[in-house]
């Protein structure tokens, strides 16, 4: 069977694989980190976003054998060792942007892309139109769009801290 | 998914020599249709050919009055270059709104051409601005490649290497999106050429990227939207189904043209 090698939160892996066998599978049943969920399968849901080489994409739609050499970061990588959250996964605590939870590792993911892409800061609209893949089927997204400007802020240092959700 | 074995060659001479000696291996370089067509059982590949470590195929390159966009130049390349956005700000702006980022992080110019979906983007633009293909073998006019639905020019085992984008004096382009799945319900691809040649290639409305003859007749004379205004396109031949009649595609297809030109200026 063929190998890949691929580094996934900073600890290096060699998995053996299938040819057909998908990054999501990878993460999900070699390496057990069942936080990237699988949610259409079909690359619209954006459920599995996850960072390849510091870009989101689909793992549902990226062979493992793809991923060969790549640095990935799932929700897993996010928090510091002590257990402090990312800007962004305090943010979507703060303001609420989440019922069920099944969407939020891969908005989070696609989120903190869509930061990082845009220092000099996002409009509301930029932020509705760069959550084009990935779907939430309770929020209504309205907080969700509210987390993502509050922690691009603070990602980009001109906030110290996730303001309080009731402001 | 059923499986199947996976190469990567790194050169084009080398993914050739695959694909040749199986005929049931096909390429792959961003895989965002190729494995949601897989995953549907689609298709059964004994192989795939992973294109994505081949040097040959990457790099966009302005030399003269010509844009050189390697096969595997990512949507998200395209609409980030330098070059690009200088050279033909219309086919930036284009990639830019292709499916959404993560799309946009994989997918590939040559993978969207070589397969040419009748709801892609980029066949228009290639037909739009006459643009040349050029594969590991022979060079194609955007005219002879675009063959039918999913249906190009090039044979089993020709690879797509590069695309050559004749800098137009102006383009533009416009689409109405399927507002669930993202696809292109039709698009309408207008450009100016330096030569003065004018072309219009409408996609998503036919089985096929097509071009609009009395359109670019009527522009060739008179470059405004409202040059188009009036023009009918028939619906004899376009897509029918359940995100839009023929007739409701037709009708778009001036719509389209018209905010084309428009946005072309």
């Amino acid at each position: 069977m063929p190998q890949v090698t691929l580094t996934v939160n900073g600890k290096s892996h060699t998995v053996e694989v299938e040819g057909r066998t998908l990054l999501v599978e990878l993460l999900r049943e070699k390496l057990r980190l069942t936080g990237t969920h699988v949610g259409c399968d079909t690359s619209q849901c954006g459920a599995c976003v996850v960072h390849v080489n510091g870009e989101s994409v689909k793992s549902c739609t990226l062979l493992a054998l793809q991923a060969d050499g790549a640095q990935v970061t799932t929700i897993e990588g996010l928090a510091k060792p002590d257990g402090t959250l990312h800007p962004m996964q305090e943010a979507f605590r703060e303001y609420h942007a989440l019922q069920c939870g099944f969407c939020t590792p891969g908005m989070v993911m696609a989120a903190i892309d869509l930061v990082q892409k845009h220092p000099q800061g996002l409009s509301e609209r930029e932020i509705r139109e760069g959550l084009e893949g990935n779907l939430c089927r309770c929020t209504g997204y309205h907080n969700i769009v509210k987390a993502i400007a509050a922690a691009a802020e603070v990602m980009h240092g001109r906030r110290s801290e996730i303001a309080r959700a009731a402001e | 998914m059923y499986d199947f074995a996976y190469h990567k060659p790194g050169s084009v001479a080398d993914a050739v020599k695959l694909l040749t000696a199986d005929p049931e291996a096909r390429p792959i370089s961003g895989g965002q249709t190729l494995l949601p067509a897989l995953k549907h059982r689609l298709n059964r590949p004994t192989a795939l050919v992973d294109l994505s470590g081949i040097a040959e195929l990457k790099g966009i390159r302005k030399e003269g009055d010509t844009l050189t966009i390697g096969a595997l130049a990512r949507h998200v390349d395209v609409a980030e270059s330098a070059e690009v956005t200088s050279a033909i700000p219309a086919l930036a702006r284009m990639a830019a709104n292709i499916g959404d980022i993560q799309v946009r992080n994989r997918g590939t110019i040559g993978g969207s051409v070589a397969n040419n979906d009748p709801a892609a983007d980029y066949p228009a633009a290639v037909l739009g601005l006459g643009a040349t293909i050029v594969t590991d073998r022979r060079r194609i006019a955007a005219d002879d490649f675009f063959q039918g639905m999913f249906t190009t020019a090039l044979e089993p085992g020709e690879l797509l290497v590069a695309i050559e984008f004749p800098i137009p004096e102006k383009a533009g382009y416009a689409k109405m999106r399927n507002p669930a799945s993202r696809y292109v319900m039709t698009g309408a691809f207008v450009a100016r050429l330096r030569s003065g040649e004018v072309r219009v290639a409408i996609n998503g409305a036919g089985p096929c990227v097509f071009r609009q003859a009395e359109m670019e007749k009527a522009l060739s004379a008179n470059w405004s939207p409202e040059a188009v205004a009036n023009i009918r396109q028939s619906p004899e031949g376009l897509n029918s189904d359940i995100h839009g009649s023929a007739e409701y595609r037709a009708h778009l297809v001036t719509v389209m043209a018209k905010r084309a030109v428009a946005e072309a200026g």
